[in-house]
């Protein structure tokens, strides 16, 4: 009896970073044989997460997902990584999910597989079967958990003696401490400080306190691996609004150079979002539901018209990089871009700015080829209540947009924290 | 890999010169390439990259090459070529194939990887019979053809070649034929135990498996292959020969012990085995009969091999088959200045060990490389290849 030859299916390379990219090829199947290739995750909230291809072979009986079209599935067209960065909970899931990694020191486990046909795969036993897996550090690179002078975060160190460029890196109004982007930046050569200035679970939210922020960057700045000097701030979404209130308003903070993701500039009395409704106007009150989704971006847009306060970005002296998504549902970020221009150009400093809008993507511009979600749980900082947000984005633009973005930081902090001075010069 | 970087001019502590060292991919498999990138040089710098390993057995290992940025400011080890050092021009993988024992070592030292896998276990099979082996199937629903691995007459278990097949789709068992041989069988009991066990697993195509023997190893696997039963579906033969005893008492050690007065040394006392086999017999009891081979072969021969005469037994071999009209199943890889262990890429190369092995390091490593993709390659057409193996054009080889 006679056994049938399984195709071959081999991911390569098999280990790398989240931010690299992957070849997937099956060989030896039957010349234009339809065939399924699917991506599953288990995430560490136990959901899982599915992505999938519809390939048709060519005559020597390969598919070559770099190279191929996919004809159907969670995405279409030559997309040599779309097994990724298309995943989304499989159906039956718990609603409102994210993908976030917490444990950055193990790597997320991927299984590859291929199957018969282009029906419903699930029930099918795959034909091969490959494990990937996908890191945020890498090897020698060091994770400290700080926990000085009040300051809480977590500091990652690029392998090697150093001593290295840094960089604060200020995630959002969700709170905690997230630290994968840190962890990635350590692998690229820059020591990372991932601060956690929002506990997620205080009931009370404080006022944010512009020493937290000024202790956190000291403590960068004299780590006797820091070149003291190189050091940069990165933000996204509420943390841009911290980045650039650092950069503009703190004498004692002057990064070397700064990256807003997803912009915000308004102040409030709490420096919270949370605290725009209470403030504006009732007739400028403009947060609505839209089938059961929250959408903040119309509030964002009045708290723009009624002239709330806002960072005095005329201040800041250092170059900036200003990233954002015109399908941002959640605040009007590229007004406010354009704001942040306006304000810089009055003062004779636009030559500063870098600005890349990236069209159809949304708010939350994550490092590459991790899932988007148009909207997700969002729990309000300061209450108990998690409430459905929409963020905005569609799906490949949006990959497309995490892809691009994340390319670009590294190479502006590369030239910035990296770079000569007299390089600038010659500019 | 760390970098050193010699200024040509004091530096300015204002203007500090930052170098980014990156390597790609971070993580790989052994038989991967990856590319080592310097970036933010100053244009015309020299620089040197070391590279340092610290092997299980505590001994470490070293190599160091010299090279110099360009305009851009970039060095890049796959593209520039390094201009002294542990090896000399372009050379992408050469930081790794080019390390050797850090000076004050102890003499004679080899490179040793122990496996990759905690899966890989040794294997009970009915009975006391137990079979020092290390198998270890590819990850996936299978089921995946097999391999039988045998490696040399120097002792000790290698693991890592298996490990490597795996990843390319290979059921493999590397197989400790030597702990318990019965020299004066002609083929150990514990290899064709080790064929059924197997052909027998639920994870294996029983029908789908070859052999691969280096050194002592080929005498085995060239039995097997000549033998009609079982039937091999290929065979590999890295640094062997064919010459032993075909049938009655003693295998091949027997015949070495006989020619014991033709060992040599070198200058450095090392033992040259090369000459224990030679001339080349034309008795034919004295050889395995390749002529009646009926699956595809491949040959890996070193010319410099100071430990077998491979090189002669290969000719030889390919003259046999040319006379008995089965040629076309024969792909001989003969690689000029390379020793006798022709092992996968990019591990460093050990001229000897109190024997001397022969081969250059450079050309050595550069055959450990291209043998080895031409192995997987030969290895995946015929044990996933069409129904007739016969069939699979290898010319391009």
């Amino acid at each position: 009896m006679s056994q049938a030859v399984p195709p071959l299916l081999s991911v390569r390379p098999s280990r790398a970073l989240v931010d690299e990219k992957f070849s997937v090829l099956v060989e030896n199947l039957p010349p234009g044989c339809p065939v399924t290739i699917r991506s599953l995750y288990q995430s560490e909230d136990k959901d899982f997460w599915e992505a999938y291809g519809h390939y048709v072979s060519n005559h020597k009986g390969t598919v070559s997902v770099s190279e191929d079209i996919s004809l159907g599935g969670t995405y279409t067209g030559k997309e040599a990584m779309g097994l990724l960065w298309s995943m989304r909970p499989i159906p039956g899931s718990r609603k409102g999910l994210r993908l976030r990694k917490k444990d950055t020191c193990a790597p997320m486990l991927v299984t590859i597989s291929v199957y018969s046909g282009h029906g419903d795969v699930r029930d099918q036993a795959p034909l091969a079967s490959a494990l990937v897996e996908r890191w945020h550090v890498a090897p020698g690179v060091q994770r400290i958990e700080i926990t000085e002078k009040g300051v809480r975060g977590t500091l990652f160190l690029p392998p090697g003696p150093g001593p290295f460029p840094a960089m604060l890196d200020l995630w959002g109004g969700g709170g905690g401490l997230q630290e994968y982007r840190a962890a990635l930046l350590a692998c690229r050569g820059f020591a990372s400080l991932a601060l956690e200035y929002l506990k997620s679970n205080d009931t009370k939210p404080k006022g944010l306190d512009m020493k937290y922020f000024e202790t956190a960057f000291e403590i960068i700045r004299s780590h006797p691996q820091v070149i003291p000097d190189r050091v940069g701030i990165i933000g996204l979404c509420f943390g841009t609004l911290m980045t650039l209130s650092l950069a503009a308003e703190c004498p004692t903070i002057k990064p070397r150079c700064i990256v807003c993701i997803s912009n915000i500039h308004s102040k409030s009395n709490e420096n919270t979002i949370q605290e725009f409704p209470q403030e504006i106007p009732e007739k400028y009150n403009k947060i609505h539901m839209m089938e059961d989704v929250v959408v903040w971006r119309d509030m964002g847009l009045a708290v723009l018209e009624v002239g709330h306060p806002k960072v005095k970005v005329g201040n800041i002296d250092c170059p900036m990089l200003l990233i954002n998504g015109t399908d941002d549902q959640n605040w009007p970020t590229v007004e406010v871009a354009s704001d942040i221009i306006k304000t810089m150009r009055e003062a004779g400093k636009e030559s500063l700015v870098t600005r890349l809008d990236y069209p159809d993507a949304g708010h939350l511009i994550e490092p590459p080829f991790s899932p988007h979600f148009r909207a997700a749980n969002f729990m309000l900082h300061g209450t108990k209540k998690k409430v459905m947000m929409l963020w905005g984005g569609k799906t490949k633009p949006h990959a497309d947009a995490q892809e691009d973005s994340w390319k670009k930081i590294l190479s502006f902090l590369q030239l910035h924290l990296y770079g000569a001075p007299s390089l600038k010069a010659n500019l | 890999a760390a970098l050193y970087s010699r200024t040509v001019s004091k530096p300015n502590n204002k203007n500090p010169i930052l170098m980014m060292l990156s390597v790609h991919p971070s993580r790989a498999l052994m038989d991967e390439a990856f590319v080592i990138l310097v970036q933010n040089v100053p244009p015309g710098f020299q620089v040197t990259l070391h590279a340092l390993h610290r092997c299980e057995d505590g001994h470490r290992w070293e190599a160091c090459a010299h090279y110099v940025a360009d305009s851009s400011g970039n060095i890049n080890a796959a593209d520039d070529c390094s201009v002294g050092g542990s090896y000399f021009g372009v050379e992408p993988m050469g930081l790794l194939w080019s390390l050797k024992p850090v000076p004050g070592s102890k003499p004679g030292l080899r490179w040793v990887r122990c496996a990759c896998d905690p899966t890989h276990s040794n294997i009970h099979v009915n009975g006391p019979q137990k079979l020092h082996c290390c198998f270890g199937p590819p990850k996936g629903p299978g089921p995946f053809p097999g391999l039988l691995d045998l490696w040399g007459g120097g002792g000790q278990l290698m693991e890592y070649r298996s490990a490597l097949l795996a990843s390319h789709g290979i059921a493999s068992l590397a197989l400790d034929y030597l702990t318990r041989t019965d020299q004066s069988l002609t083929v150990p009991v514990s290899v064709q135990t080790a064929y059924r066990v197997l052909q027998q697993h639920p994870q294996v195509l029983g029908s789908r498996i070859a052999m691969l023997g280096l050194s002592l190893g080929t005498v085995f696997t060239l039995k097997m292959a000549a033998s009609l039963s079982p039937q091999l579906r290929c065979a590999v033969c890295i640094s062997g020969s064919h010459i032993q005893p075909v049938s009655g008492e003693g295998g091949v050690m027997c015949l070495c012990y006989r020619n014991f007065e033709k060992i040599s040394f070198s200058e450095q006392d090392e033992v040259i085995w090369r000459g224990l086999l030679l001339p080349i017999p034309s008795d034919p009891s004295l050889k395995v009969d390749v002529g009646r081979l009926q699956c595809p072969l491949l040959l890996v021969v070193g010319e410099d091999d100071q430990n077998w005469c491979s090189h002669e037994s290969a000719t030889d071999m390919k003259q046999m088959m040319e006379r008995a009209g089965n040629d076309q199943l024969l792909t001989l890889l003969s690689y000029p200045g390379t020793g006798h262990l022709i092992e996968p890429p990019y591990t460093p190369h050990t001229p000897s060990m109190m024997v001397l092995w022969g081969g250059k390091t450079p050309e050595h490593s550069a055959a450990q490389e291209d043998s080895w993709r031409k192995i997987v390659t030969f290895l995946r057409r015929n044990l996933y290849g069409g129904s007739d193996p016969h069939a699979v054009n290898l010319s391009h080889l």
